[in-house]
Parts: C-alpha cells; structure tokens; sequence
C-alpha cells in the first residue's frame, strides 16, 4: 500500500477549465486522501484509469489496494464490497455502463438496499454504486440505458445524478461520505462538458436530496436531471423567442425526492413538463408528474406532461437521436400547456 | 501463362504455454475424509470429543424443539439442520472469537453454537423482524436467504480484515443447491484471486428442495469445483463431527497465515424435509433416509466416546439434562408474543428518513392513534 501525496500538489495538476470527469476523478482522490477507509474497486478501475478515465491515477496516487482492478463481475464487485463496508471500509465501485450493472442487481437489492432496515440499523453499508448512464454517445447495444427508476423503486437506496461540474465533485463526495447506499448516475455525455471550476477550491460538498433552480422563469417549469438538464436551460434560452419565461429545476437527486424546491416552483408558475431519457412509461416522469399533481393541483393551468425517451428498448446509435428528448420536443410540450386557457 | 512460386506456409510457433499453477494438490482425495472409525479416532483429543458431543446434543434438541415451534405456529417456518449438526457445530467451532461467519438460512444452528441467544437466531424465522442480533458484536452476518450471495460478502470482509492487518478470517456456508448461483462462481474466484482469508464450505445435504445433487452438477463432487479457480477442494464426511471440525481448522489456519481460500464439500444429508412446506416422500425412498439416519452424527461421536470409556452415564445425563433446559427456555420464551413497534417499519430505512418517509409514518401514527381510541 503506497501512501497519499499532498493533495494540494497533486490538485495544482487539474486544467481549468475542468470537465465532469476530472471533477468527479478529482472528489474520488479528496475522499480517498482524507479518509483511509475509501476504496475504489471494479473492472478497469486502476492501471487503466476506467474506460472514461474518471478513476486515473488513483492507483497509482494511493496504491493496488485502495483502488483495485477487480475480475470482471458485477455481482461479485459489489458482492465484495458488502463485505468490505461490513467491515469498516467505504467501498466506491464502478459498474462501467449502465447496462452492465443489471448482474449486480441482486446484490443491490437483496443485501445493499436492505442491510441496514434488516439490521435494525447495526449494519449501514456506506456504499457509492457509480453507474456512467445515459446515452447521446454512439455507444453500442447495452451502453447507453437509463436504468434509473429500478433504483428508484428500490427503497433503501439514495440515487443521485448530477448535471454540472460543481454538482459531479460535490455530491460525489457527499455520495462517499453517506452512510447509506447510494446509486451515483454519471451522464455519459456530459463527462466531457466543462466548467469554469477552481481545483484549488472545490465546490462544497452538497446534501443529498436537495433539487436547484438552474434558471428562474415565470411561464412554467422544467423539471429534469442529469444529461437532460443542459438541454431544458437550452430549450429555456430559444423559449425567450416565443415569449415564454421557462424556468428549470435540476433534481440532482431522484431519492430522496426534493418536493418542496419542485413544488414552490410549480406553484409559483402553474405549469409543469417533466424532461428524461429515460422510458416514459413507468419511468420517473410518472411518479414526479404524480407527486407534483397531488400536491399542486389547485395552482395547475395545465396537465403536467412528460418529455421522455420512447417505450423501446435503448434504440442503435444512428437512430438515438429520434429518440432522446431534444430542445424541439421539449418546446413542443411547453407549447402543449393550454397557453390557450390563459387568454 | 503466369508462373506462381510455391509458397510453403511455415505458421510461427505460439508462445509457450503452461499451467498458472500445478492442479494436482488442489484436488481433494476420492474419499470423505473421516476420523470416526477409523485408527486416526484414537488421536481425536478427549476434550473437543466432550465438547463436540455436548454441542450435538443441544444441536439435536434445538432442531426438534424448533421444528415444534412450527406446528405450534410459533414460527413462520423451520428450515431443520437434523442430520447435519455435526457441520454446523464444527463450522462455529473451529473459528476464533474474532473470525466472521456467514450463514445460509438453514445455518440457524451454527449461529447458536457461535454463543448467539437461540431467540435472536430464530427472529428472522419467527416473523420478528429480518435479523435479531447485532452482527457486528457476534461477527456472525445475518442469515441469508438468497442463495449464495452472502459468499461474495465473505471475501470482501475476509480481504478488507486483511488490508487493515487483521487475521480476521471469514467462514461462508452454503448448500449444494447454491452451487449452481452465480454468485458461488463470482465468490470463489474473487477469493482465490484476491488470496482472502476465507473458508467456504458446502454442506452437501443431497437435495435443493426437491432437486437431487445429480440434476444439480456434472461435476466428480463439489469439492472439485476449486481446482477450477486455483484453491484446493477438500471432501469430508458431513456426519462426522471431529473430521469436520479438523479440516476446517486446518482451512481456516491455512487462511489465517496467508495461504489463501480452501473449499470445503461436507457430504452429509438432511434427514428432514426442506421445511414444514415440503413433502419429502415425493423425491426420495425411505430406505435412504434409513441409510443415513444409521450414519448419524450423533450416535458416530457417542460410539466414539462410549468406546473410549468417556461417555458414563452420569454424563450422559448431564449432557441431555442441559440440552432440555435449553429447549425449555426456548419453548417458554417462543411462547411470550413479540412486542413491536409499527413505527419501527420507518427506523432504519436510511440514516435519515426521507420527507416521503417523514410523511409516511405521520400517516401511520395517525391510523395507530385513530386505532387506539375505536378500541
């Protein structure tokens, strides 16, 4: 086991502007450096630096031990780090894509989600599951699936996508800090997007569970995560144009579910699209449009609708682009809000 | 005409192969190993002979007093270990306080032998909650129902006791039936590649449910499975306590000086249906149940002793006199109703109830209130 070089200096090393993937590299490296008890395992993880790079250097920064190649088995990566959290350590595994993950999903529903409620809390498993999702990059069949309403239909499990830079480091670190569980979605394609981000000063580490308003607006609200948020504040920007004063809220976590940063919105604007990759039908745009009506109801001009990706399976690359929720078909369903009932 | 020269093909030899490691000591022997009947008996210390018989005893009575707590609707269902103690008590036997065991849901009687309060063991059984103790303080996992996927959590405890400097190792039951899981392949080679100090072993009881080991692998035994993952295979006799009990220790010393995981296949038989839910007559024929009941785990260790001029009958008598008092207790405590707390469904879902769970359980104190005042 090597020891951990200064943090400081190794961090002077990051460019700016930084993408999503050297933030969340980078939130991996600050936990593991401040808390020996971190490790990050899975398949490629550690000479290779992963397929997306995301984990470079920390084999070589921290040691084999600390972030270790595993066999390649899903089950087995997050079957072993039940054990290892069992035992005082915070594993950080890696799924390597979406549809990878589906073998580990016994682990993760049988023992990871549930240790602690069968525990009566004696065993929390603090462990972060980083799953890359989502499509938008020509991957292959299996590379590219929005998988996340399996976890959010699995109670015990916090699931979290992050849409910024900022967001990737600091609800990356908080990811790794929790005690419990928590499924951490990497959008694929906005590992590259980014930011003005100063490593010197990283952002604060952010609570689970709070959503933020991205953009104010007054006409309706865009209610989206991940991969789809930079398209709503897109979508938001040519809405100008039609005189619609859109405002977008980026989740940032799925559970826990931030009902009173969405309803405030709502509320506020009495109108509500709900924008995802992910499939329409049982997808998560259906709870949230559920959750939003129940409690909003008497403030609605208008259904609130889904923008979603289409009920197929994740459809060949030169096709996905019929089939990711877009700026044009966001703005088609804002056009869609009984505009007409105001008049 | 075109004259073609004759090319002659010369393909470049492929590099030069050979074994990772030589197979041959990771085969284990064509036989059970056994100590029962055998000269070696004679070496058997006195002591754990004692100690192993009180622990069958009492192993014996807990299956028959459970089994009855069944039928008396005091537990929700029994998976009985009658005919198998001899693996359960060895397996909690042969570890250190500090070790880590990890037992399926038919691996109750291991946890008791362990030192854990026999109503804690029986709590998932009972319909009170999922897991009575704290697994922490009696470094026993909670029973696991799905098969074979508390085996991967061994390794990965076993091999972070080992990153911190512990020699923590940790022992992993799981059936024949669990065999054919993924996670038992996932399990044994992440083990043997990581070198954890972990011990699996199989208590190869005949049957998964209804399904004989026959339609369960094609392999020569289940032992044979280690070779395949670069760790040796042991077979012993199941019903014989002190040869369990010796290979085990022998595995788990092996782990605990750095030699790496051992698989360990325990043939033995269950004597009794799979729960109170099945029908044993269906799948099998009484005269091989009679065969094994005459190889009986108990009487083996008892033959031994008796033999030996250590089993009088003052005690005997003491042996069986506590084995009843346990069963008393367990009867009369099974007996008192669990006292629980609605509320407790929101405790521990998350280190932090959810505002969802926030509101939830405002919802069911309110019924629990409207509740208390109708009666």
């Amino acid at each position: 086991m090597t020891t951990a070089t200064s943090p400081a200096g190794a961090a002077a090393a990051l460019l700016k502007p930084a993408t999503m993937a050297q933030a969340l590299q980078r939130a991996m490296r600050d936990a593991m450096a401040e808390d020996p008890t971190v490790h990050v395992l899975g398949e490629d993880v550690g000479t290779l630096g992963g397929v997306f790079r995301v984990t470079d250097g920390l084999a070589k920064e921290f040691g084999e031990d600390r972030c270790t190649d595993t066999p390649l088995a899903e089950a087995g990566i997050l079957g072993t780090a039940v054990g290892m959290a069992m035992y005082g350590l915070r594993p950080v595994v890696e799924m390597q894509f979406d549809a990878f993950a589906y073998p580990a999903f016994e682990q993760l529903i049988s023992h990871v989600s549930r240790m602690r409620n069968r525990t009566r809390g004696a065993l929390p498993l603090p462990i972060t599951v980083r799953v890359p999702y989502g499509g938008g990059i020509g991957g292959v069949e299996h590379h590219s699936d929005s998988s996340e309403a399996y976890y959010m239909a699995t109670p015990g499990l916090h699931v979290v996508a992050p849409a910024t830079v900022e967001d990737a480091y600091g609800l990356l670190r908080a990811a790794i800090a929790s005690d419990d569980p928590v499924v951490f979605l990497e959008p694929k394609r906005l590992y590259w997007s980014k930011a003005a981000w100063s490593p010197e000063a990283p952002a604060a580490v952010e609570p689970i569970g709070r959503a933020v308003v991205r953009r104010s607006g007054r006409s309706a609200t865009l209610i989206t995560y991940g991969p789809s948020v930079p398209v709503c504040l897109e979508a938001a920007e040519a809405a100008v144009a039609e005189g619609w004063d859109l405002e977008v809220v980026d989740l940032r976590s799925l559970v826990p579910f931030d009902d009173a940063t969405v309803c405030d919105s709502v509320r506020r604007t009495g109108r509500a699209v709900v924008v995802h990759e992910s499939t329409g039908f049982g997808g998560p745009g259906g709870e949230i449009a559920a959750r939003v009506t129940e409690r909003c109801f008497h403030h609605l001009e208008a259904p609130v609708l889904r923008v979603a990706g289409f009920d197929i399976p994740y459809p060949p690359p030169m096709l996905e682009r019929h089939h990711l929720p877009g700026v044009d078909r966001v703005l088609d369903a804002v056009a869609r809000l009984q505009w007409e009932a105001e008049s | 005409m075109l004259a073609l020269r004759a090319v002659v093909y010369r393909p470049a030899p492929p590099p030069e192969w050979k074994p990772r490691t030589d197979p041959a000591p990771l085969l284990p022997d064509p036989e059970p190993y056994r100590l029962l009947g055998t000269d070696a008996a004679a070496g058997v210390d006195p002591g754990l002979l004692l100690t192993l018989h009180a622990h069958l005893v009492r192993g014996r009575r807990f299956n028959t007093q459970a089994t009855a707590l069944t039928r008396q609707g005091r537990l929700a269902v029994y998976p009985s270990s009658t005919g198998q103690e001899a693996c359960q008590v060895a397996a909690a036997l042969a570890l250190e306080e500090r070790d880590w065991l990890f037992p399926s849901y038919r691996d109750t009687l291991a946890a008791v032998t362990r030192g854990i309060d026999p109503v804690q063991v029986l709590t998932l059984l009972r319909g009170d909650w999922h897991t009575g103790y704290d697994p922490r303080e009696h470094r026993t996992a909670p029973l696991s129902t799905p098969l074979a996927t508390q085996l991967p959590h061994a390794v990965g405890l076993a091999h972070a006791a080992r990153l911190r400097g512990d020699d923590v190792v940790a022992l992993a039951l799981v059936g024949d039936g669990g065999t054919s899981e993924g996670d038992f392949h996932e399990a044994l080679n992440f083990a043997a590649v990581w070198q954890a100090p972990v011990v699996f072993l199989v208590q190869n009881n005949g049957f998964a449910i209804s399904v004989p080991l026959a339609k369960q692998t094609a392999a020569p035994s289940l032992a044979h499975k280690a070779v395949g993952y670069g760790m040796p295979g042991r077979l012993v006799d199941g019903n014989d306590a002190p040869a369990v009990h010796r290979v085990l220790s022998d595995a788990v010393a092996r782990a605990r000086r750095g030699g790496g995981p051992t698989l360990v296949e325990a043939v033995t038989y269950r004597l009794e249906a799979h729960t109170n839910a099945d029908d044993a007559t269906r799948y099998r024929e009484e005269p091989e149940v009679e065969a094994w009941r005459a190889h009986d785990p108990v009487v083996l260790v008892e033959r031994e002793l008796t033999a030996r001029g250590l089993l009088d009958e003052q005690r005997r008598r003491s042996v069986t006199e506590d084995a009843e008092a346990m069963a008393a207790r367990l009867r009369e405590r099974m007996n008192a109703d669990a006292e629980l707390d609605p509320m407790d469904l929101f405790g521990q879902v998350y280190a932090e109830r959810t505002s969802q769970l926030r509101e939830q359980a405002a919802h069911l104190r309110a019924e629990l209130e409207a509740e208390g005042e109708a009666r």
